[in-house]
């Protein structure tokens, strides 16, 4: 039991100069913004994953580097510049919404609209043909559905 | 009437515009919007402990190469390519780099004691060069002109055709200052 305790003792000591080493970054950055900037940039060695993602070691890199970013005082929109300016957008998961890119956005929208559209007009013509159908059947004179009643009976 | 005739196969043609372009056009290729602008500054120190800066070759034609003994069989092709050409051009104002990007030591020294590679070449520890120079795979070349811009970015292994061709050019360009 006393040995456990030395052990345990012997981790702590051993542990503590590390854990205050790491809490004694130059500037303490929110860990929560590193994840922030890095869920938007997409691993350059997976390519489906994002930097926060990632298990690789070029994306643990590249957190690495934002928080170094970070904590040299750029702001998280600066972060995210410095890698466009190396990657170009294709390091952005979700494309800007300017220019060409508009395209991405709006395109699902207006194919929807489109459809339902379409959907829409199909429908009322449908729905229309089979109202008029049957309305000039039920146009039989006095006379002629006397004549069918009569037959009917005759029949039977 | 005649419109929806006409609508429906005209609908079709900016679908098969779009699909005709997307897939000639490889998701691996990313055009770097470095190509044309100066090359980032670095400062690492080779495996055998010498200063590597871009600004020690500046005035050269610069041929940075990011690689890693991991990555094969790509760089494994290109290291002959590579030694070979460093040998050839070396005395005509052309250097080549080597940036080693995560690896270990003893695997990189392994590589290059393998293929007997005498240019400099530096570990890229931390991944800052490469995150600098927009790198997403190895291997990566760029060719950076005597007036320090990033002239060309070739993915993928370096032939002897590329890299004659590519060095010669900017070595008949004028401009050695």
């Amino acid at each position: 039991m006393s040995c456990l305790i030395a052990l345990l003792a012997a981790v702590i000591v051993l542990a503590a100069p590390t854990l205050r080493a790491s809490g004694q970054t130059a500037k303490p950055v929110n860990e929560d913004v590193v994840h922030e900037v890095a869920v938007q940039l997409r691993c350059v060695v997976c390519q489906n994953l994002s930097v926060a993602d990632s298990p690789s070691e070029m994306a643990s890199q590249m957190r690495a580097i934002i928080r170094e970013r970070l904590a040299a005082g750029e702001s998280p929109a600066e972060v995210q510049r410095y890698f466009v300016e190396r990657y170009g957008e294709w390091i952005l998961l979700a494309p800007p919404r300017r220019g060409f890119n508009l395209l991405v956005w709006l395109l699902p929208f207006v194919a929807v609209l489109a459809g339902l559209a379409a959907a829409a007009m199909l429908i009322r013509r449908w729905t229309r043909r089979a109202r008029t159908a049957p309305t000039s059947p039920v146009t039989v004179d006095a006379a002629m559905s006397e004549r069918i009643r009569r037959e009917l009976e005759r029949e039977s | 009437m005649k419109l929806w005739r006409w609508l429906i196969p005209l609908a079709a043609v900016p679908v098969l515009a779009l699909l005709a372009y997307g897939f000639r056009v490889s998701p691996r290729d990313i055009p770097s919007p470095l190509v044309g602008r100066p090359a980032p500054a670095f400062a690492l120190s080779t495996l055998d402990g010498a200063p590597m800066t871009l600004e020690g070759h500046r005035g050269k034609v610069l041929i940075l190469n990011f690689w890693a003994s991991w990555c094969y069989p790509a760089c494994y092709e290109e290291a002959p390519v590579l030694e070979r050409n460093w040998r050839g051009y070396r005395d005509r104002g052309v250097v080549v780099v080597g940036v080693d990007i995560q690896d270990k030591r003893e695997a990189a020294e392994k590589f290059v004691a393998d293929f007997g590679l005498t240019f400099p070449i530096a570990q890229d520890l931390k991944g800052t060069v490469s995150v600098d120079y927009g790198v997403y795979g190895v291997p990566e070349t760029f060719f950076v002109d005597r007036q320090g811009r990033i002239r060309v970015k070739h993915v993928g292994a370096v032939t002897d055709d590329v890299f004659r061709k590519t060095v010669d050019r900017l070595l008949a360009e004028a401009g050695a200052p």
